[in-house]
């Protein structure tokens, strides 16, 4: 058995994939992923199914040394850095740590979320169809837990195989506003607020994590009071409690909530603005289903493309050539409906 | 009735709502609806959420034809009664009182009653789960008798033990596992709703009926032992 060792990690390093589905229904949130553009780019350079379970950092980098055998790994994400003993790994390419080295991850710099994913997944057995750690399920992980130092995440013997790549695919670098839905609860609100919701600047609180992103800014008034009856509550869900501020639900959020929810972050905006750091302003932008499906459809597509994107690192591109394909920085809307017809 | 609502939930799901209010009657269309859309299983579709009062339906948008959910949705709510078929009813231990429900004397004492017929009043109702939220396995209960329906805490506790039976404003509900609350304590129960590692996993569902019998202390240690062996302890019992 190969296992990869951690050394030191964050407090809320964990394993991640799709999420756990098929039991909202008895109060389990689905968690998953928070960034699944950068899951599938791990995934997709180590030659995995896109949706499997990857070391997910939060803020933090880590240390891992790989011991009973060489691993293949990746790491995509919010730009970390990353070394072998010392030796740079190069941003969106997959390596191999050979038994006995130790692999550092620096701390994610442009962003929160980053994945560190090895060749085959790693072998840990899924707690309700799932590998995502949920802290208040105790579900997921290793047991239901968060990786600690000292712990030893068990590999396939598919982790050794597989050449190293470099992903060469243009980066879904979206900008503007986040775009959202209005509903289901925005008849909850005073004209006044919908106004100040769409036409105002948010700043994302120290109040951000897995669970949800509260905002400050202008106090959206409830024209019907703030407490609904408990309903069914969806990923990106914008609720709005008492206090006016409102607090956009992310993977680990509950499975209902009694506070009206003005609007929803469509699918394709929402690892985009779980990559958004706390004092960073967010502007929201109404848009109809068919803009909001259009962009899901272009997102589903340039994920599953991301495996045809690979080149042998041993014909890596130039850094010059890189550069020229706006791989890092770049601002190409690719999620415009126009390029997608 | 009213004709249901069906709300957009972002490009990835929607909600139909078939009221406002926490009604058995709306809750047993939610969950007749619910085992609808299960069995019809449409294209794209990702899981159902149950709860009081509508179904939040989640799909895959890149593979869901929208306009034929929505017609299916249409066409099955129109004439739609409510679940007819009754849930299992479990018969729920409970110790009450003393350290076992640390608000049941102040309960009695806002309502003119003796702690023993608060007692006989909460255990002689029979709860309908109308939904599972908020943590894994919690319910949420209906059937409160009114005679002790009591507001919330002004200050709401931090954490209360699993298994703690409670009650807040009319409704009622079982703590699946340590949980922050600002519901009333009545007692304990050793009943663990849910257990990760458990088969099954969860003991109920939204549409069983839940009944609770006041046990001696003495008892607690044989039950929470059972418990601990991965027995149910909640008995499934005729209606």
């Amino acid at each position: 058995m190969i296992d990869l060792t951690v050394k030191s990690c964050g407090p809320m390093t964990a394993l991640q994939d799709r999420g756990r589905l098929g039991y909202q229904g008895f109060g389990v949130s689905p968690s998953g992923a928070m960034d699944r553009r950068a899951l599938a780019m791990a995934n997709a350079l180590v030659g995995n199914p896109l949706e499997t379970a990857a070391i997910e950092f939060v803020n933090l980098g880590g240390a891992f040394t790989a011991e009973g055998g060489d691993l293949h790994l990746a790491i995509a994400g919010a730009g970390c850095s990353a070394s072998v003993d010392g030796t740079p790994v190069a941003p969106l390419t997959s390596f191999v740590l050979k038994e006995g080295q130790t692999l550092e991850v620096g701390h994610p710099r442009t962003g929160t979320f980053a994945y560190l994913a090895v060749a085959g997944g790693f072998a840990v057995e899924p707690q309700l169809g799932s590998l995502s750690f949920h802290l208040r399920s105790r579900l997921g992980g290793l047991k239901g837990a968060p990786l600690q130092a000292g712990n030893r995440l068990p590999c396939r013997p598919e982790a050794q195989g597989g050449e190293p790549m470099q992903l060469n695919a243009d980066i879904l670098e979206e900008t503007g506003p986040l775009r959202v839905m209005l509903g289901p609860q925005d008849d909850y609100f005073t004209p006044e607020a919908l106004r100040l919701f769409l036409d105002s600047e948010f700043t994302i609180s120290p109040q951000a994590d897995r669970m949800g992103f509260q905002l400050t800014g202008p106090k959206l008034e409830h024209a019907k009071g703030f407490n609904i009856v408990s309903d069914g509550i969806v990923d990106g869900h914008i609720q709005v409690p008492g206090s006016g501020q409102p607090i956009v639900l992310m993977r680990d959020r509950q499975t209902a909530g009694g506070y009206p929810k003005i609007a929803t972050v469509i699918s394709a905006d929402l690892a985009r603005f779980a990559q958004m750091r706390s004092g960073a302003g967010v502007r929201f932008k109404a848009v109809g289903r068919d803009e909001a499906v259009a962009a899901a459809r272009l997102m589903k597509d340039w994920i599953a493309a991301l495996p045809t994107h690979l080149t042998p690192v041993r014909y890596a591109l130039t850094t010059e050539h890189l550069l020229s394909r706006n791989l890092i920085g770049g601002t190409v809307d690719a999620l415009s409906p126009a390029q997608h017809e | 009735m009213q004709t249901p609502r069906i709300l957009p939930c972002g490009d990835s799901a929607l909600t139909v709502e078939f009221g406002s209010t926490i009604d058995p009657d709306i809750n047993g269309m939610v969950l007749a609806l619910d085992d609808i859309v299960r069995a019809h299983a449409p294209a794209g579709l990702v899981e159902t959420v149950p709860t009081y009062r509508s179904l939040t339906i989640q799909f895959d948008p890149a593979a869901t034809d929208y306009d034929a959910l929505l017609r299916l949705l249409t066409a099955e709510t129109k004439d739609l009664a409510p679940r007819n078929a009754v849930g299992r009813r479990w018969r729920v231990p409970v110790v009450y009182g003393g350290e076992y429900g640390s608000d049941l004397e102040e309960v009695a004492e806002i309502h003119g009653l003796t702690p023993a017929q608060v007692v006989d009043i909460h255990a002689s109702a029979v709860y309908r789960i109308y939904m599972i939220g908020f943590l894994p396995g919690f319910t949420y209960l209906g059937g409160l008798d009114k005679r002790i329906a009591t507001s919330r805490r002004l200050h709401p506790r931090a954490k209360i033990p699993a298994g703690t039976i409670m009650i807040g404003g009319e409704q009622a509900g079982i703590a699946p596992m340590d949980m922050p609350s600002g519901w009333h304590n009545l007692g304990l129960t050793p009943v663990r709703p849910y257990v990760p590692e458990r088969d099954p996993v969860f003991l109920f569902a939204a549409g069983d009926e839940i009944v609770f019998e006041p046990v001696d202390a003495s008892r607690w240690e044989a039950m929470e032992k059972a418990v601990m062996a991965g027995e149910p302890v909640a008995e499934e019992v005729r209606p």
